[in-house]
């Protein structure tokens, strides 16, 4: 167990430096009111650089991570991260610039991040994007707002969103986070929207129907032409969560399906950390007809010379300070970059066809959630046949960390009962995926001969298996000092 | 360059397994009509070109490292110890996703456990999350949270608040019917006579920056008692370096406490990533919006960390949930977390103390030039606001021909102030820097 950083060092011990004070020394009661200063001191720790060095990477060495394991997390893309992206976005040229620099001095970040709108475009088969959400969600609620701004310039802002039942949580959270009124729609077996249900959820007061496609089941929605035909016909727009685009790029384009709006998560598609849970980037694409909704600034280009365009008047206005994390952009850009037209189609083949190697290997052993057909760049499986033996879903994720494979993800999608859902990505070998394989037909035959290796597990992790329900009923959400 | 690693021969094995004939038929789910032959981008290039284009880019750029900057308005140059990066760039740390496997994500959960109480400590506040996108997105969620938590429907502020938050509180909260009150400032300070006149029994929150846009600190105890007076929630948007010698949000019983967090040991990077800050009081806990960290025991009875509370989220609520976030900025709150825990209680203090005490020299200094005068008088902290005898722009465009980006021309956000710049002083500039820029600023 690693201690606190707080129950670390020594009062007075230091692990900075700063260069002497070069101007005049003065009491600060001297340059500003007493009423405005601070009385009771934080307790920050007190650490020497070694103490703070050792500590942290100690705790890194507790986590599992790309780097050091499988991470087969379905609809989280954890493809690799190339170091060299790291490098080259980490160079003082972009770390150091101010948002608020006078633009001739940014042209070259102005170019990246305008050739990133421009292939996200060309990927996408959208007309414009703009880079300034942060994730994933962040790109569902500007999606919203810009869907709601559409409307209202028609004359209407409608009140509703159609989600289909499999759909990710954020979708219903975006809607409702802009105001909108959320009808589910359910899926057909193969887990794909119903068409019938959609026309009955389809009237004059929908806004927009939230499709993620391939959809959370890992199956490409074959119908999504007739679906962009029924909800244009009822003046709605179609809108694609995008988190499933590594199928897809180079394939076939979201634009050409009938989609309006769309948003990508750079941090999966496009081979940026996730950092233990962002940041993440979350680019907004539109067709023409949105194009004056975007969020403010957009990227404009002028005799050569790029700047940043405050004055969109139908713009829904801004999303966030300053212009989106451009760090991210600059890792995206570079992967576009390396991977080329070329590349980046292979890395969708090859995602696919390591998800339908793993799906063969493993549809004996544990059940399909649907049909067996080809899937895209993921499948389900469902655990809910382990439950004769007294095993959940869960206890197979747990007893995979004792074998050094995180999980893959569970409980979702919400439509299939004790859902195991698997994501390889392209940039794992043959050989990862048979290790892999291999544990998960193993761990199939413990559940039938020894379920308590599983309803135990994880046996050999830094921590075994932790108590969700105390921490939930008895809150500890922060140190405090003892005695305090 | 490609990452994925296949040989011919792995495929054909694993097409045999599958029983496809080529990859093609994996996406025959795909309509004909969908397909598309080859996108219109260029080949792929290699490492090594990767390296030259990317230069080619940085060489149009001209970052801090060759500027001198008096650049703030939300964004500050201070120093990060080399430590910060050495160790958020750890791939166990970069490369691991949201710890929803709590049993091998320990170090990334202790790490938000300890964030959080870093946050607490330096606020003033009971609870923190784990992370927003960045100040402005989380004022927002703050706003939407006082809004639900009081069912009133009228948002106070200054003009003195950052305008891009402004915007952004705005557009967050397009879908609710809210008024919102925006009080013309008084000397550059919030005008709390006219703040005493708007808050009713309407309002549900006065969110005060502190300090604000323009530097100055407000006198955030009588805002509180207004606010309070009429039950409306205090939002303090607040400089976490500048909590190192001002009153903390908690201190003076503010309900929730937001900022940006990009102080903290976080690079500039043109604007992000950054981090976005979130604490409240005990009773708005279970109404916050993201991920939290809390401690717990596993079956050994050992100490280990879970995300948790869950039953706010948008995996578990969908619609209901206090907010859409889910990805958030991780490795931005890991950043802020070593920072604050290196630099710790001294350093929190002295960095704090060089910003307040190199940003009054540097203002003397322009005080005693002809032509330029202080904008307002209020105290400030390591920014003010300067007015100079003509337009900024003109002012600004020729210091950086000597190498220096000068104050932020306020005509950008308000035409009326065209004259005005905004200059930003921290622990990162020399007394020789700050000579030498009021010797080039009395060339004007």
């Amino acid at each position: 167990m690693e201690k606190l950083i707080f129950e670390i060092g020594s009062a007075g011990r230091k692990g900075y430096s700063l260069p002497k004070l070069d101007v005049p020394d003065a009491e600060i009661k001297s340059l500003l009111p007493a009423d405005s200063l601070r009385k009771k001191e934080p307790e920050l720790p007190e650490v020497s650089e070694l103490d703070c060095v050792r500590h942290f990477t100690r705790l890194s060495q507790l986590n599992y991570s790309i780097d050091t394991n499988f991470y087969p997390l379905g609809s989280c893309t954890m493809k690799y991260n190339p170091k060299i992206n790291e490098k080259m976005a980490g160079l003082p040229q972009f770390t150091g610039l101010h948002p608020y620099q006078p633009e001739t001095s940014v042209q070259g970040i102005l170019e990246v991040l305008y050739e990133t709108e421009q292939a996200l475009c060309e990927i996408c088969g959208m007309d414009a994007f703009t880079l300034q959400p942060a994730a994933g969600a962040h790109g569902e609620l500007t999606g919203m707002l810009i869907v709601r701004a559409y409307h209202t310039s028609k004359g209407n802002p409608r009140k509703k969103v159609v989600i289909p039942d499999s759909a990710h949580g954020t979708n219903p959270a975006s809607a409702a986070l802009c105001g909108y009124e959320v009808v589910t729609v359910r899926s057909d077996n193969a887990g794909r929207i119903d068409l019938d249900a959609l026309r009955g959820a389809m009237d004059g007061e929908v806004a927009v129907l939230m499709l993620t496609n391939p959809n959370t089941l890992g199956l490409f929605e074959k119908d999504v032409k007739e679906v962009a035909d029924i909800v244009h016909k009822s003046g709605a727009l179609l809108y694609l969560d995008g988190a499933n685009l590594n199928a897809l790029v180079g394939i076939a384009r979201p634009g050409d399906m009938g989609f309006d709006v769309c948003h990508v998560n750079l941090h999966k598609t496009f081979s940026t950390p996730h950092g233990g849970g962002g940041p993440g980037s979350g680019p907004v694409g539109v067709k023409a007809h949105l194009a004056d909704f975007l969020p403010i600034p957009r990227i404009k280009q002028k005799r050569n010379k790029l700047s940043l365009d405050y004055d969109a008047k139908k713009s829904i206005g801004r999303v966030r300070a300053f212009y989106g994390n451009v760090g991210v952009i600059i890792r995206a850009y570079c992967y576009i970059k390396s991977l080329g037209c070329d590349g980046l189609k292979d890395a969708a083949v090859e995602a696919v066809l390591n998800a339908n190697y793993l799906k063969v290997k493993l549809k004996n052993d544990y059940r399909l959630a649907v049909d067996d057909e080809p899937c895209m760049h993921e499948f389900v499986l469902t655990g809910k046949d382990k439950k004769e033996f007294g095993v959940k879903t869960l206890d197979i994720a747990k007893r995979l960390l004792d074998y050094g494979f995180y999980a893959p993800t569970v409980y979702f999608p919400l439509i299939v009962e004790e859902a195991i859902m698997i994501e390889p990505t392209e940039t794992e070998s043959k050989e990862t995926l048979d290790a892999f394989a291999e544990t998960m037909i193993k761990i199939a035959a413990e559940a039938r001969s020894n379920p308590s290796l599983l309803t135990e597990a994880p046996h050999i992790t830094p921590v075994r298996r932790l108590d969700e329900v105390l921490a939930a009923r008895e809150l500890n959400l922060r140190w405090k000092k003892s005695g305090v | 360059m490609k990452y994925s690693p296949h040989t011919d021969k792995d495929k054909k094995e694993m097409l045999g397994a599958i029983g496809a004939a080529s990859s093609e038929e994996l996406f025959k789910a795909i309509p004909k009509e969908l397909r598309i032959q080859k996108l219109d981008l260029p080949e792929g290039i290699s490492e090594l070109e990767l390296k030259k284009l990317i230069l080619e880019k940085t060489g149009k750029n001209y970052s801090t490292q060759k500027l001198n900057s008096f650049l703030g308005g939300g964004a500050y140059e201070h120093y990060i110890p080399q430590v910060i990066e050495s160790l958020i760039s750890r791939g166990e740390f970069l490369t691991a996703y949201t710890p929803y496997q709590a049993e091998a994500s320990q170090g990334t959960l202790q790490a938000i456990y300890e964030y959080q109480s870093l946050i607490c400590e330096l606020t003033g506040m009971d609870v923190a999350n784990a992370s927003m996108y960045d100040g402005a997105s989380a004022l927002a969620e703050a706003v939407i949270l006082a809004v639900r938590e009081t069912g009133r429907s009228r948002v106070i502020f200054s003009s003195s608040l950052h305008p891009e938050y402004k915007q952004v509180i705005k557009t967050y909260l397009e879908g609710y019917k809210i008024e919102f009150v925006e009080i013309p400032h008084a000397g550059g300070s919030f005008d709390e006579a006219a703040l005493k006149r708007e808050a009713d029994d309407k309002t549900a929150c006065v969110v005060v920056q502190n300090p604000n846009f323009f530097g100055c600190i407000e006198k955030v105890d009588k805002i509180e008692s207004i606010c309070h007076s009429c039950g409306a929630l205090l939002i303090a948007c607040v400089n976490p370096v500048s909590l190192g010698v001002l009153k903390s949000p908690g201190e003076y019983n503010a309900d929730i406490a937001v900022g940006e967090g990009q102080p903290l040991g976080i690079p500039m990077s043109y604007g992000g990533p950054y981090l976005g800050f979130f604490a409240v009081k005990e009773k708005h806990m279970r109404k916050m919006p993201g991920r939290i960290a809390g401690m717990t025991k596993d079956i050994e009875g050992k100490r280990g960390f879970v995300l948790t509370m869950q039953a706010r989220e948008q995996h578990i609520r969908r619609e209901k949930a206090t907010s859409n976030i889910c990805t958030n900025e991780g490795l931005m709150a890991l950043a802020a977390c070593v920072y604050l825990s290196l630099v710790g209680r001294e350093g929190i203090k002295e960095i704090a103390r060089q910003n307040v005490l190199k940003s009054h020299y540097l203002k003397d200094k322009v005080l005693r030039l002809s032509g330029f005068e202080l904008m307002f008088n209020a105290p400030f902290f390591n920014e003010f606001v300067v007015r100079c005898g003509k337009e900024t722009d003109k002012i600004t465009g020729d210091l950086l021909k000597h190498g220096v980006v000068g104050g932020l021309p306020l005509g950008r956000f308000n035409p009326e102030m065209k004259n005005c710049m905004l200059i930003c002083v921290t622990e990162t500039k020399t007394k020789e820097d700050l000579d030498r820029f009021a010797e080039l600023l009395g060339k004007h």
